[in-house]
């Protein structure tokens, strides 16, 4: 069993911690991961990119021409990535700040306003966190007890008190999207 | 952090496997994709009572690497293609005076200035001696985040062993990139240095050098160079391979490309061509014999590169015209996909193993 | 038997390839003697540079390391971070240091790094054969300006203790010459309070000495000493640029 994701957004959206989340939770739960970060001048306000693989095997290509699933934060990463993901495969659109609909019927698309969640939290830098909630309850490629753990590893000490507010945001994003 | 699995990007990775291989002062200039793993020494390296330095310019930087070997201290530095360029004459001083140290690569795509995304463009300049002289370096190319702890560690003791600079060739992605990695408990190999200038209490003096004016002295001096060379050769080859038992096509690709090409080879197989897989992880020395073995059962070979075509001359070479080499290869940063060389490998396949 | 004259313990006991007349065997002897007085000959490293002392490794007696052109303070950087306890010294000509030397000479000055410098200044590229240097005077014939230093096509030469001078991490920097016996006293001098600096951890600490080359100038080596009165000291003035703030 292998998935692979490419999250896109903003720099600054969190699409990096976003990304690296995930990978941890995935060698939390004893999986292959590995995660591919775009780097460059995006990184300062552009958009940013990262593709993330989860696999029982041994992975080897780190880059992914076809994602499983595809968690697009802004128009640019939609109109970029949407061609790619996999027949069948996921979409996740930011539905805050993406004004169009899909334009592929071969996959599963889910609109999700996840600035506008993180807003009402209080704290729009959540967004990310909104999306990973959402990205976990659509696919199971981790459980949330991981998440909380993951929660711990990334974020530096001095940051802990802000777990509670992520994983919220995390528990939002999932509910938003259960069927 | 023993024992336990982390999340770490490549250059980072390296930066803590020299230092726990030993490694007491690095210096080094900043430059993209690799300026992570100077970041990540400037904060560790004082915590462990150790020498972080950053240069003026990577010209100052190799010749503080060849100051301190000389002193007989691990020492590193690091940099990403343009910043190894300006390196190249201190790297030519450092081997001619033999001198162990680490000088890490993480390429970008030339020439020039070129650009900052990922490339394997360096491969000529790394194997072949980037400056002037008869010279080589001991060259390993890591293909994972595991590898670049594990190569960095090994890179060390052979640098000590051979009394010879030692590069790790990596690129911008496995700089980049994040796997988890592992570090296990072991102790530094350590080698006496007597030839290293300490001062000279209780010996004769010690000179750390590079000159020789008198041409016969010179040219023993590169007889014993080469010497070593070949004992390098002989001892320290190592590589990797993948489903290459009955490959008819096999592939030859080192570093971040070995990866994509690992899953090539599996797409092909699931298409019912039998492609294979073997990845140099030394660079210098070559994987020569290995190749010229491989390469008598399979029906022709597959080299991918992110450059022009570099390699490519040191598979041909090894192959020695028994079979057909092919080329496929990248440049400026851009990465082949999975499909792409599946493509590649097809091709092949349909020219040289269709009856 | 009293002795009155014998070699510094420092002093290798071979005779050199400089040039009859060339001063660097006097700037030799006063290295050797300082490190003798100091006592730090067993603690104490050279850098050697590319240019005529390229085998000063073979003239003093401490260990050595030989460095690519310009950049032994780079090199000395490398050895006293490595060692900080030892004591380290780099011996460039002005091609070396003032030439393609300067980012390293600067930055190292820069950060104060406990090192000490012995900076030869002939006004000329001795090594190569008598081209210009960066600290070739106005109208000098070398091999490379045949018809004098042009300064608006060759620039001005560079007074490098007085750019030198300028930055914080300099403990002590002062220029001297040896060409003859009272400025060979003051020069000695120079040298001892230049590894002062480093062996007291004052800062960074250099000498400039002017010297002669009479080779490459076509002089005499009797008219190349009057040379450095009459045409360089008036260019390059004597005397202390920085002391450090104890002695002041």
């Amino acid at each position: 069993m292998k998935q692979e994701f490419i999250i896109a957004g903003f720099g600054g959206q969190g699409v990096l911690l976003l990304g690296q989340m995930l990978a941890y939770a995935g060698m939390l739960e004893g999986k292959q991961v590995s995660w591919m970060p775009s780097y460059g001048p995006e990184m300062r306000g552009g958009t940013a990119n990262c593709t993330v693989v989860i696999s029982d095997e041994e992975i080897g290509s780190p880059v992914v021409s076809q994602p499983s699933c595809v968690i697009a934060l802004n128009l640019p990463s939609l109109d970029k990535f949407e061609p790619m993901v996999k027949p069948g495969g996921l979409l996740l659109i930011n539905s805050s700040l993406v004004d169009r609909e899909p334009r592929r019927d071969d996959i599963k698309a889910v609109a999700l306003p996840a600035t506008e969640i993180a807003s009402e939290l209080g704290n729009i830098r959540v967004t990310n966190m909104v999306a990973l909630g959402a990205l976990v309850q659509l696919t199971g490629i981790a459980s949330f007890s991981t998440l909380e753990e993951v929660l711990k590893k990334v974020l530096p000490e001095h940051r802990h008190s802000l777990i509670p507010l992520n994983l919220q945001a995390i528990q939002r994003g999932a509910q938003e999207v259960k069927a | 952090m023993l024992g336990e699995k982390v999340l770490m990007k490549g250059n980072e990775a390296i930066g803590e496997a020299a230092i726990r291989a030993g490694c007491q002062l690095y210096f080094a200039y900043p430059i993209t994709p690799q300026s992570e793993l100077p970041q990540y020494l400037a904060r560790r390296m004082p915590e462990e009572g150790r020498v972080f330095l950053q240069a003026e310019s990577e010209i100052a930087a190799i010749n503080m690497v060849y100051g301190a070997a000389g002193t007989g201290a691990r020492v590193m530095t690091s940099s990403s293609s343009p910043g190894i360029s300006l390196k190249q004459e201190g790297i030519s001083y450092i081997a001619g005076a033999e001198l162990p140290c680490v000088i890490v690569n993480i390429v970008r795509g030339g020439p020039g200035l070129g650009g900052i995304q990922p490339a394997q463009s360096d491969y000529f300049q790394a194997t072949k001696g980037g400056g002037h002289g008869d010279y080589r370096l001991i060259v390993l190319a890591p293909a994972s985040v595991q590898e670049m702890v594990d190569l960095t560690i090994l890179a060390f003791d052979l640098a000590d062993q051979y009394r010879n600079p030692v590069m790790i060739l990596g690129d911008g992605v496995l700089g980049q990139m994040m796997e988890p990695v592992e570090f296990k408990d072991f102790e530094p190999v350590k080698i006496p240095k007597p030839w290293a200038t300490t001062g000279r209490k209780g010996r004769e003096k010690n000179i750390i050098n590079s000159l020789y004016l008198d041409p016969t002295k010179l040219e023993e001096h590169n007889w014993h160079l080469q010497a070593k060379y070949r004992e390098i050769a002989e001892k320290e080859v190592r590589y990797d391979t993948y489903r290459s038992e009955d490959a008819e096509v096999l592939v030859v690709a080192y570093g971040i490309t070995a990866r994509i090409a690992r899953t090539a080879v599996d797409m092909a197989r699931a298409q019912g061509i039998a492609a294979g897989l073997l990845r140099p992880i030394t660079l210098f020395p070559f994987p020569t014999e290995a190749i010229a073995q491989a390469a008598e059962g399979a029906k022709a070979l597959l080299t991918v590169e992110l450059s022009a075509g570099q390699m490519v001359e040191d598979v041909r070479l090894a192959v020695n015209g028994k079979r057909p080499v092919y080329f496929y290869g990248r440049t400026g940063g851009m990465m082949p996909t999975p499909e792409e060389i599946c493509r590649e490998i097809v091709k092949v396949a349909g020219k040289e193993v269709a009856e | 038997m009293k002795v009155v004259f014998e070699r510094p313990r420092a002093l290798s006991d071979v005779t050199t390839h400089y040039c009859p007349g060339c001063t660097h065997g006097i700037i030799h002897r006063l290295v050797a003697e300082v490190i003798d007085e100091l006592g730090i000959l067993e603690r104490t490293i050279g850098v050697a540079p590319v240019g005529c002392a390229v085998l000063a490794y073979n003239y003093l007696e401490c260990d050595w390391q030989q460095a690519a052109h310009g950049r032994a303070p780079a090199v000395a950087t490398g050895i006293k971070r490595a060692l900080p306890d030892r004591v380290v010294f780099t011996y460039q000509g002005d091609g070396d240091l003032a030439s393609i030397g300067t980012a390293e000479i600067v930055h190292a000055a820069n950060r104060g790094e406990r090192i000490t410098v012995i900076y030869v200044n002939n006004a000329i590229y001795g090594m190569t054969g008598g081209q210009m240097a960066p600290t070739t005077l106005e109208g000098q014939v070398t091999a490379t300006s045949p018809r004098g230093r042009d300064i608006k096509q060759a620039g001005h030469p560079m007074r490098m203790a007085e750019m030198l001078a300028t930055l914080p991490g300099v403990s002590y920097l002062a220029r001297v010459a040896v060409n003859k016996p009272a400025n060979i006293m003051k020069a000695k001098k120079a040298i001892k309070q230049a590894f002062m600096v480093q062996i007291d951890d004052l800062g960074f600490g250099m000498v400039e000495i002017l010297s002669t080359c009479p080779t490459n100038w076509g002089l005499q080596p009797a008219k190349a000493m009057e040379w450095v009165d009459e045409k360089m000291i008036p260019y390059y003035p004597l005397g202390e640029f920085k002391v450090p703030g104890e002695v002041k």
